[in-house]
């Protein structure tokens, strides 16, 4: 775990703020709710079907002397979150910080790709956004640091091989991102992205041998990023240090991609 | 001063025969009026057959458009109808093209709209419609029409973004979002295609002087002008030119690219 030298400056504190982290129950997720927790916040992590992972998540972060709560939903069913939402205002409270972090991919190439591979890509990363950020908009506008960061990726933003659908969606983050910034701004809630590049979870760990060390000879850090290093400028834009910035969108690729 | 007056009037005469695009045909999407007619028309005149659509609704609107090309451009026209966000309709519109005109090689995503609101008041059905209109169709149009792009010689695929995919604006997260979706689509699908020598590129204008902005408030138009370096509006034709110029052979070397067109306002 890679921390912030606590002597020379202060970490981010997140102290006495909740958040909610869509797609915690594992890879880059998982470690920002951890990291999160880490600089003091209370956590809900929200997952799909991954029951047990998502408990893991939330006893280490009850181990780590935070609070924290699993609630299951599709993100791309507006229904369910909103029944979320209902859930958490009763037992866990009002949301400070939102994370848009679920995602999927389904990737082939454009020819072979299915109306439904479009359709699941979308309606996930995308519609998953507007669901999470319209439904929770009145808890984060209460907020006296009301803050929501998306996750995006260096895909949206250079596009790749093999992912239109994926692409597609986490460009439309960033159209997300900087318009409802501008809206935001008179509630003191701030909007950013993040857009990753390659990181070492199961979604990367899942590409052939071959094709990786392909990737990696075009990174000029020429390694993958590691979770935690996502984690930590998500951190950041959560805390109150990053109070003049919002419809940005910070990347995190290693130079893979200026 | 008259001299230099002519010499810009035979260039405009020029173009309607200098033809850059002869022997090609263009299907151009939601094209029966705006910034959509002025591309059909542009494409016309540099010499490629038409494919018009848009709604049924937009019927008697687009039919005009097919006449003009028939009578003024010598060029043929054909209309049909489809809504682009049902990929059904699309590929039953694929079907007629097939059956009544042939193949297309240039591929123009223009049709969209706006449902603009505060996103504290936006409905999800706001969300959804603005979202299938401008992404989904993009989607639907160019998996549908793939073969004949791919089997095309000059094989395009062009989609009109905007700059408010690119910076956001107040009231439109729904548009925008859409809109930067299509800058995605277009980098993503413009990198599988190099291999069929199809490119597929985007063009992000700024405002341009279509019914949509020309009924703003006087008071706002005079506000958005004093943001804009150029200080005024752009024209639909300063568009339609920039799409002809992509789909021309002079533009073979640009793909996933996002041409900027909005007087300076974002850089
Ligand atoms: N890894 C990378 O290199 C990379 C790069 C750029 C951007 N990103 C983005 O970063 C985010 C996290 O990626 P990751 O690599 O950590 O992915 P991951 O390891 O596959 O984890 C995905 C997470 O999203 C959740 N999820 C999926 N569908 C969901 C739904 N419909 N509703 C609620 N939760 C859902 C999963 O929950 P379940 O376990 O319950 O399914 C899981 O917790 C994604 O948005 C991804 O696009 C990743």
């Amino acid at each position: 775990m890679i921390k912030a030298n606590q002597k020379e400056s202060e970490p981010y504190s997140l102290e006495g703020k909740k958040a909610l982290i869509t797609g915690a129950s594992r890879g880059i997720g998982e470690q920002i709710a951890l990291t999160l927790a880490d600089h003091g916040a209370e956590v809900v992590v929200n997952y799909n079907t991954s029951h047990d992972k998502a408990s893991e998540t939330a006893t280490t972060v009850e181990l780590e002397g935070e609070n924290s709560w699993i609630y299951p939903a599709d993100i791309s069913d507006h229904e369910e979150v909103k029944q979320m939402k209902e859930h958490l205002k009763e037992n866990f409270g009002e949301i400070d910080i939102l994370v848009n972090n679920a995602g999927i991919n389904r990737d082939k190439f454009f020819a072979k790709m299915k109306k439904e591979d479009w359709d699941k890509v979308i309606s996930v990363n995308l519609d998953g956004v507007f669901n999470c950020t319209k439904t929770f908009l009145d808890d984060i506008r209460e907020s006296e640091q009301g803050r929501i960061i998306n996750i995006s990726s260096v895909v949206g933003q250079k596009g790749n091989i093999g992912q239109v659908n994926y692409a597609s969606s986490k460009a439309g983050i960033i159209g997300f991102t900087k318009a409802l910034a501008q809206e935001l701004v008179r509630d003191d809630v701030t909007v950013n992205a993040v857009a990753p590049g390659f990181i070492a979870t199961e979604m990367v760990k899942n590409i052939p041998e071959k094709v990786q060390k392909n990737i990696k000879s075009q990174i000029p850090m020429n390694r993958f990023g590691e979770p935690e290093e996502v984690a930590e400028v998500v951190a950041f834009l959560a805390s109150a240090k990053s109070s003049y910035m919002t419809g940005t969108v910070i990347e995190v690729n290693g130079g893979y991609y200026l | 001063m008259t001299e230099e007056k002519n010499f810009f009037d035979e260039i405009e005469g020029l173009d309607t025969t200098c033809r850059r695009l002869s022997g090609l045909s263009a299907l151009v999407t939601g094209c029966a009026q705006g910034i959509g007619r002025r591309i059909a028309l542009e494409l016309a005149k540099e010499g490629a057959d038409i494919v018009i659509n848009d709604l049924s609704s937009q019927k008697e609107k687009a039919n005009k458009v097919a006449q003009y090309i028939e009578s003024h451009l010598d060029r043929e026209a054909w209309m049909v109808e489809a809504d682009v966000s049902d990929i059904e309709d699309v590929k039953r519109a694929k079907t007629q093209v097939e059956e009544n005109f042939g193949k297309i090689d240039i591929l123009v995503n223009n049709a969209g709209i706006n449902r603009d609101n505060f996103f504290t008041k936006m409905e999800k059905k706001d969300w959804d419609q603005v979202l299938s209109v401008n992404l989904d169709s993009v989607f639907n149009c160019t998996h549908t029409f793939l073969d004949h792009i791919q089997d095309s010689a000059q094989g395009r695929v062009i989609s009109l973004s905007s700059v408010v995919g690119e910076r956001g604006n107040i009231g439109q997260v729904n548009y925008a979002s859409s809109k930067a979706g299509i800058i995605g689509f277009t980098k993503a699908l413009a990198q599988e295609l190099v291999r069929d020598d199809v490119t597929v590129n985007a063009v992000a204008p700024g405002f341009i002087a279509t019914k949509m902005v020309l009924d703003m408030p006087e008071k706002v138009k005079d506000k958005i002008k004093k943001q804009i370096p150029m200080a005024r509006f752009g024209k639909p034709k300063e568009v339609a030119r920039t799409v002809t110029f992509l789909a021309s052979k002079d533009a073979s070397y640009i793909t996933g690219e996002v041409i900027r067109m909005n007087g300076g306002f974002y850089l």
